[in-house]
């Protein structure tokens, strides 16, 4: 193709629009995020004073951020192995079985990723409701009425697994369309060869299954990773706002806390560099850890 | 002989336990769905006296005066009319920007295409929930700037403002998705386009964007639901009542709901919110879930 008057316009012309609006809504604001972590600012007074790492030694010693820390790590584990076995399994089921109603099913799991997380916070408070709620009312039946109810959001030793099933429930049937995906581009052609040779469904999910579908499951990791961290802090500030007493804190939600409500932007923007640092970090590290050669079929 | 009867009865027997099993967990996250999902639309047709008893008893009645008082005492009206004008106003800011952008890095060789194709892929990498106190921030130097020269605020509050920013996050992922299937296309159409003299600008309006129509509308479903659905943005900028999103105003009523016991104006007010996308999503699915094999991934 030869060259032609304008080429350099119209891409400058088309490309500009894009660019400016990502640097001003996205590379300026990440830029804002890391420098003002520098700084001890009280909010909208614009008394900014250079304090350099300070705030990150303060907050090395924060109690209440090291409990957000390890509230973060234990969401993005529980929901990650949980929300990937149940996926698994019925991405394996609904593309691998012959189902009555296989369309339906597809179609009803893949509901939760389209309601917004507000509507999901308060579905799952009407089902956690100690008094009314779905879930007690369930249990009365067999603990018998009198039984005094379980507070599923007011129990600080219950209160973050009552999160991580809420988010379970919101993720399923999003990575199992993804899952599905993959896995029907597997030829049949080897699941008859191994059902030939006596290999169980087990067997064949294990063996040749997991094994070519590795790449997806592989970058799958990597939205867990970011999606966790992402969708706690929406569930949790849209059901229990960090508590009971900060027990269902996670990373983002402290921030937007120290940020807003304690109103200290500078302290709030540290733990928004920890929480950047950390999920490149544990990206990078999970993609190392499960890379293998990639198998052809 | 017997020992091979036996073998196979018993073969048929583990089959039909997994069969069952298959049903009975297939069942389970089914009902574990639909249940809540629909106890929402029936909690939204109670009156308020109803929700002291059993969460499990049918509304005695169509009480749809919820409906009528989320409208007119919680200004839901209101909040649908700003979130239809968000939603729409971003996707449409969101398609004119980021095509031509996607179509320049798929398509064209120059200087710095290399660069600006890893400037958007590292955005995706971003999370607007990572940045959402800087671009308040922002915002809040803006309006101090507009009121010493125009007199009033106009950046927080703004729902066209809220909608660009939306706009803005969805860039990379967006260019991302449009950018892969304008690779896909045979580079001849532009040839044939170029040797009958059509400019480079008509070439893309006329030839390449109808032809990339599939992978237009994932982008608009995508982006419908998570802009339709976005609360933590709306929430921080839109601290004026009249300016709230439908999400952030079922926030306020959820928080006002503990306090008053106002369940019906709550749930008709969720009921809101769900209904739109639920009825795309019963009209489109095929397609939303086509389209994520496609592109891969969301938010």
């Amino acid at each position: 193709m030869t060259k032609r008057k304008g080429r350099g316009r119209f891409i400058v012309l088309c490309l500009s629009p894009a660019v400016i609006l990502f640097t001003i809504f996205m590379i300026i604001p990440t830029i804002n995020v890391f420098r003002m972590s520098l700084y001890k600012w009280g909010g909208f007074s614009n008394n900014k004073r250079f304090v350099g790492l300070d705030n990150f030694k303060i907050l090395f010693g924060d109690q209440k951020f090291f409990q957000s820390f390890q509230n973060t790590v234990l969401l993005i584990v529980i929901t990650t192995i949980v929300t990937m076995f149940f996926s698994l399994m019925f991405a394996a089921i609904l593309s691998r079985e012959k189902i009555a109603g296989q369309n339906f099913f597809r179609v009803i799991f893949y509901i939760p990723n389209i309601l917004s997380a507000v509507v999901i916070a308060a579905i799952f408070s009407a089902i956690y409701d100690p008094a009314h709620g779905m879930l007690n009312s369930i249990l009365s039946l067999f603990k018998g009425q009198n039984a005094s109810p379980t507070l599923w959001l007011g129990d600080q030793s219950i209160v973050i697994y009552s999160i991580a099933i809420t988010m379970i429930w919101q993720a399923i049937g999003y990575y199992m369309v993804m899952y599905m995906a993959s896995m029907s581009s597997i030829p049949e052609s080897l699941y008859e060869c191994a059902s030939l040779e006596g290999a169980g469904r087990i067997r064949q999910f294990f063996d040749i299954t997991l094994p070519l579908i590795w790449i997806n499951v592989r970058t799958t990791l990597t939205f867990f990773i970011i999606s966790s961290i992402n969708l706690s802090f929406l569930f949790v500030k849209a059901m229990t706002s960090g508590g009971p007493d900060g027990s269902t804190e996670v990373f983002l939600s402290y921030m937007y806390k120290q940020a807003y409500t304690n109103s200290s932007y500078g302290y709030g923007m540290a733990v928004g560099v920890i929480v950047f640092i950390f999920s490149f970090a544990l990206s990078a590290i999970v993609n190392q850890v499960t890379k293998r050669e990639p198998l052809e079929y | 002989m017997k020992n091979q009867y036996e073998k196979k009865i018993n073969i048929s027997g583990t089959e039909k336990l997994y069969e069952a099993f298959i049903y009975v967990a297939l069942i389970t996250l089914c009902v574990s769905i639909i249940v809540p999902v629909g106890w929402v639309f029936f909690a939204s047709i109670k009156q308020d006296s109803e929700f002291y008893g059993s969460p499990w008893t049918l509304p005695l009645g169509f009480h749809y005066q919820n409906f009528i008082s989320a409208f007119e005492k919680a200004r839901m009206g209101d909040y649908f009319l700003n979130s239809i004008v968000t939603t729409a106003v971003a996707l449409l800011i969101l398609l004119v920007v980021s095509m031509p952008a996607a179509y320049v890095l798929a398509r064209c060789d120059f200087k710095g295409n290399r660069f600006f194709n890893a400037m958007f892929m590292g955005g995706l990498f971003i999370n607007v929930n990572y940045i959402v106190v800087p671009i308040f921030l922002m915002l809040v130097d803006g309006d101090k700037v507009a009121r010493d020269y125009i007199g009033n605020g106009i950046f927080l509050n703004n729902i066209f403002v809220l909608a660009l920013i939306y706009a803005s996050t969805a860039l990379p992922f967006t260019i991302y998705l449009l950018s892969g299937y304008f690779k896909t296309l045979p580079k001849a159409y532009e040839e044939a386009a170029y040797m009958d003299g059509c400019g480079y600008f008509k070439t893309m309006v006329q030839i390449i964007m109808p032809m990339a129509r599939p992978s237009i509308i994932t982008v608009i479903l995508f982006n419908f639901l998570s802009f339709w659905n976005e609360y933590i943005i709306a929430l921080t900028l839109m601290t004026n009542d009249s300016a709230k999103t439908l999400p952030v105003g079922i926030m306020n009523l959820m928080t006002a709901q503990n306090a008053a016991a106002q369940y019906g104006q709550m749930y008709a007010g969720l009921v809101i919110v769900m209904l739109p996308t639920l009825i795309l999503y019963i009209m489109v699915q095929k397609k939303l879930t086509q389209g994520m094999s496609m592109g891969g991934l969301k938010g």
